[in-house]
């Protein structure tokens, strides 16, 4: 018949570690999006190698918050487009950014997709932010691992610092 | 090597015109009109069984303007033969080969839209590398090497490349 009691410490035996925190609620929806991204490799060309070491263990961007990748988009939240966009294959990129859910941002890995490099004739587009919006890019041929993993925390600053529309007067 | 390639000559003496060994390959320059007698003796008379590629040159300014090129392999003699044919802006027009080889197929599609050499014969030269609706042909000297032709209408502040 002992109804079972829930121990209360006393006000004196408390630790006051993460009793309260005080931020702003965008500041908190920021840090919380920032390291949890979840990259889809659209990956064309050469670059898709240096992607592979970027995500493996002696980079990890784990470490970041960005190591699993979602191969679909509707999973997704940071579309890393990895290599040279043809115009054959600007319809199939703009399909892909359309059917991922906001929040999301775009990251342009290399030279090509940042301008086209060097190709400038027919088949290549030059620069893939004539079709979708960017929000970093990371030029070399192919980047340094260290480059991107540059361009991934510039990226985290910049998702830090936004607005986010869920952020609103009811919340 | 050259018994061979001495017995080839012989035997198509009356359908071609200058021929040469370079790089170890027999190059044969032949009329357009001779290829089916030519590729189908080299065939089934010499064994050469493996069709390697068809490609064009564009000579600008010269007459006839499009040299064509094709490559065959014989695997049981392990030797190449080339052959090369021109013809006229005007009718860019030569026999199909996927009669004797079914990888014609593919490699003629490529050499029509990238040349616009027409293959007669050939039952689908739609484009393989470039996409429905390209205007001209990209590896023709001719085409303005920055021309672009983007299936996607540019975002705002970008400017559509015009159509030259």
């Amino acid at each position: 018949m002992n109804a079972p009691t829930i121990p209360i410490r006393p006000e004196s035996q408390k630790s006051g570690a993460f009793e309260y925190i005080c931020t702003r609620k965008d500041e908190l929806i920021g840090w919380a999006r920032k390291f949890s991204l979840f990259p889809y490799p659209f990956v064309t060309a050469c670059c898709g190698m240096e992607f592979m070491s970027v995500s493996a263990t002696p980079y990890d961007t784990d470490r970041f918050g960005a190591a699993l990748p979602r191969f679909t988009p509707r999973q997704s939240d940071l579309l890393m487009v990895v290599g040279t966009v043809t115009h054959k294959q600007a319809p199939i990129l703009l399909k892909v950014w359309e059917q991922m859910c906001e929040p999301k941002w775009v990251l342009a890995f290399g030279v090509c997709a940042t301008s086209g490099g060097f190709y400038n004739n027919y088949a290549a587009v030059q620069g893939i932010d004539r079709i979708i919006p960017v929000d970093v890019y990371v030029p070399g041929c192919p980047p340094r691992p260290e480059m991107v993993i540059d361009g991934i925390m510039k990226l985290q600053e910049k998702i830090a610092n936004q607005q986010h529309l869920i952020v609103n007067d009811r919340f | 090597m050259s018994a061979l390639f001495d017995r080839i000559r012989e035997a198509l003496a009356p359908k071609v015109g200058e021929s040469s060994v370079e790089h170890g390959t027999l190059v044969l320059r032949i009329a357009p009109g001779a290829l089916l007698d030519v590729v189908g003796a080299l065939k089934e008379q010499f064994r050469f069984d493996l069709f390697s590629d068809v490609t064009a040159v564009d000579w600008l300014g010269r007459e006839p303007r499009f040299e064509i090129v094709w490559h065959f392999y014989s695997t049981m003699h392990r030797l190449r033969v080339r052959i090369k044919a021109r013809v006229a802006e005007a009718e860019p027009v030569v026999a199909s080969l996927t009669g004797m080889y079914g990888a014609a197929h593919y490699m003629e599609r490529e050499c029509h839209e990238m040349y616009g050499i027409v293959f007669a014969g050939n039952p689908d030269l739609r484009p393989i590398l470039l996409y429905e609706g390209f205007e001209g042909h990209p590896l023709r000297k001719d085409y303005p090497k920055e021309r672009e032709q983007p299936l996607v209408p540019y975002r705002a502040g970008f400017e559509m490349p015009s159509g030259e």
